[in-house]
């Protein structure tokens, strides 16, 4: 067993979980979304894209790019998130919480494709 | 610190893979200090219980991370908060340190930056754009062969396994970007680096000091190309044997050559001047001609240079004493005389009294020195020959003027430029061996009578539309040029340009100096020697009709294409034009009644 697999891998899955941990919830309803699960999923995410650099198959060019796509769309969400409530002064409601959940759904979606290409790699590696 | 790397693998995947732990740690601490930031409640300015968001979190955790400090905002910290901060400030200053330290690291390693010298490499062998040269061997004949590419607009790459000679190269002012790559280059995958499969590549010379190097190359660059040029150094007769068995374009063996030359020089003393001064580079002052004398030679130094020249004297007649101070490494002939040549005692011994010609062939440039030194003082009017071996040495060995310098790097670029930038003197010259002294003699005082105080110049005159448009339209239009045409004054037609053609070549036939009434074709290209002033009168005739008119018949004409639309002076013009629009016509009628179809 390798070490760095086990926490390559762990940040993958977790990136996902805590992704979904946010998406789950009525989407228009800000009392079901914590700011707190959108901080992990963005934290977590990062980290597994700093990990996921610096490989070199065809295989895990297209991990990285899922995990670009995931940060992307969790950063736009944050952004949303602080530019609503901060840059613009209004109180959370249910229009701009349906925005920042779509958008960290899109990035669940991203990471569910990160993880099943994980598993395929995994399972074809060695039987 | 060992960075383990591929072929292939760019300087950013290096330096993430390097990096990936500083990067996770700080954005681990970031992460924990923002969250703890949020958890840990505060008092605002009305003493009521108050929370950070994230957006404050963030905000104070950049500012401190990165040790700007704007203060406790938006309201004053309390105790615990304070205490989280002191936490924090400690853990977010290590994990910076480690990430710079890393990158700092990183940067300044070996690997690194070789890493980087050769991706910029390969970026700028992608970028050639201009036919190139792969250089192997980047010692004093490297640099003098690549110097004169330069000087004949061709460009070159340079490979060679000594780091220092490569770092040279930054310091060195080039008048092109001249890539470089450290590496050995008999190994084929630095060839393929250095660009052998790119289409602008032309050739690969090897020009290291070893022979089984060379070979190495030469025998990999074949293998990967086998149509490009691959020119070889070769320092002995079974090296170059060896090398010319493959199909090697060219084997340059300085040894070689310069005692084939010496020979030349003593049977037919203006065929060999003639060879001096048609290869010497353009602008070197006159050579003056040499007469190395027949009968009793001395050969100090029996390497590879001193058993050539042994050969070579031996078979013309010249009886040769061999000095050689290592009688067991190298294995002289019998009567040897044992010593290095720089005292008195060894070349007395070897009669240098009597002799007439002493060559100073050891591979050591400070003993030849001594002995032409020693030798002139014993017998002033011995004929000397001077073996340098370090270009370094160049003003000593020039100012000791000895008959004849052997400059092997000299030798070598010379007759490697011959082969790829002017092969038409190579054809020349091979031509002209052929012929007897007496030819060599007259053609010799025919270029005299040209030449003020510099070598003559040399060029080569093809007969295309993109080089000379005017002798092109007068062929086309059926009117014959003469070769001569070429060579009249732009200001008298009955005075010549001071130069002598020397060759012309016919597809794959040779004239050796051709007749000035020989008329021209298309594709011909002529070797010329003679003065700058001339080449550049000659490219004004063939460039322009006016003044190829006047050297023809002497007649001024005027050109103007108003000129000759008005008076209808040039027959050809108008019904060319008229070809013109009858072609066009016709096309359109052609579309018309398709149309109509």
């Amino acid at each position: 067993m390798n070490l760095e697999k086990v926490v390559f891998a762990f940040f993958i899955l977790l990136a996902l979980t805590l992704n979904f941990g946010f998406f789950l919830g009525k989407m228009t309803n800000p009392v079901e979304h914590s700011a707190y699960a959108l901080f992990a999923a963005v934290v977590v995410s990062l980290i597994a894209t700093v990990l996921k650099i610096g490989h070199r198959t065809h295989v895990d060019a297209f991990l990285l790019a899922t995990s670009l796509v995931a940060d992307l769309q969790l950063v736009t969400a944050c952004l949303v998130w602080g530019v609503v409530v901060y840059g613009m002064g209004i109180d959370m409601n249910a229009h701009y919480m349906s925005i920042i959940v779509s958008l960290s759904g899109g990035a669940l979606l991203a990471n569910i494709v990160s993880v099943i290409i994980l598993m395929i790699e995994t399972a074809t590696q060695r039987l | 610190m060992a960075i383990d790397l591929r072929p292939g693998q760019s300087l950013f995947t290096l330096v993430f893979r390097r990096m990936r732990s500083p990067l996770v740690a700080l954005i681990t601490v970031y992460a924990v200090s923002v969250l703890g930031m949020t958890l840990i409640p505060g008092i605002d300015d009305q003493g009521q219980p108050w929370k950070m968001s994230f957006f404050h979190a963030f905000y104070f955790v950049s500012f401190m991370g990165s040790t700007i400090g704007f203060g406790e905002l938006p309201y004053p910290f309390t105790d615990a908060q304070r205490l989280w901060v002191t936490v924090i400030i400690y853990a977010s200053v290590i994990s910076w340190l480690y990430a710079i330290g890393t990158m700092l690291a990183l940067v300044q390693s070996q690997n690194f930056r070789r890493a980087r010298g050769e991706q910029s490499f390969t970026r700028k062998i992608k970028r050639l754009r201009e036919p190139f040269y792969i250089v192997c061997g980047f010692g004093d004949t490297g640099q003098s062969l690549v110097r004169s590419l330069h000087l004949n607009a061709q460009r070159a790459v340079v490979i060679d396994n000594e780091s220092e000679r490569i770092d040279l190269i930054d310091s060195q002012d080039w008048d092109y970007t001249l890539p470089a790559l450290f590496g050995n280059a008999d190994e084929s995958n630095n060839l393929s680096k250095a660009g052998i499969h790119h289409r602008n590549c032309k050739g690969v010379v090897a020009m290291t000091q070893n022979d089984n190097t060379n070979l190495q190359i030469a025998l990999s660059a074949k293998i990967l190309e086998p149509n490009i040029k691959v020119i070889c150094r070769a320092q002995t007769l079974d090296a170059e044997r060896n090398m010319a068995s493959f199909g090697t374009d060219l084997v340059v063996n300085p040894y070689e050559t310069f005692a084939e030359d010496l020979v030349l020089a003593m049977e037919k003393p203006s065929m060999y001047l003639l060879e001096r001064w048609i290869t010497a580079p353009a602008g070197t002052e006159l050579i003056d001609p040499v007469f190395p004398p027949k009968g009793h030679w001395i050969l100090c130094g029996f390497g590879r240079f001193g058993k050539a020249m042994y050969q070579r004297l031996l078979k013309h007649g010249n009886p040769v004493t061999v000095v050689e101070a290592k009688p067991g490494w190298t294995n002289p002939p019998k009567n040897t005389i044992i010593g290095r040549g720089t005292e008195a005692e060894t070349l007395q011994q070897a009669k240098v009294k009597h002799a007439v010609g002493i060559i100073a062939g050891t591979n050591k440039d400070v003993d030849n020195l001594s002995i032409l030194l020693t030798a002139e003082q014993l017998n002033p009017k011995v004929f000397s020959i001077l073996r340098q071996e370090l270009a370094v040495n160049h003003h000593v060995s020039r100012a000791i003027k000895p008959a004849l310098l052997m400059d092997h790097s000299e030798i070598i670029t010379s007759r490697i430029l011959e082969n790829l930038i002017t092969p038409l003197t190579g054809h020349f010259l091979r031509q002209a061996r052929l012929q007897e002294e007496q030819w060599a003699s007259v053609l010799v005082s025919r270029v005299i009578a040209l030449l003020e105080d510099e070598v003559p110049l040399t060029w080569v005159l093809s007969i295309r539309k993109d080089k000379t448009p005017a002798v092109w339209e007068q062929l086309r239009n059926n009117h014959d040029v003469l070769l001569g045409d070429l060579m009249r004054s732009t200001t008298d037609h009955l005075i010549n340009l001071p130069c002598i053609p020397l060759l012309l070549q016919r597809r794959r036939k040779l004239h050796l100096l051709p007749d000035e009434a020989m008329p021209l074709k298309f594709g011909d290209r002529i070797l010329f020697c003679g003065r700058d002033r001339a080449r550049n009168r000659m490219n004004l005739i063939c460039s322009t009709q006016e003044k190829l008119h006047f050297s023809q018949t002497g007649e001024t004409r005027s050109d103007g294409w108003l000129w000759n639309l008005l008076f209808n002076r040039d027959q050809e013009k108008p019904q060319s034009m008229l070809d013109h629009i009858q072609k066009n016509g016709h096309k359109k009628n052609k579309k018309k009644s398709k149309t109509n179809g």
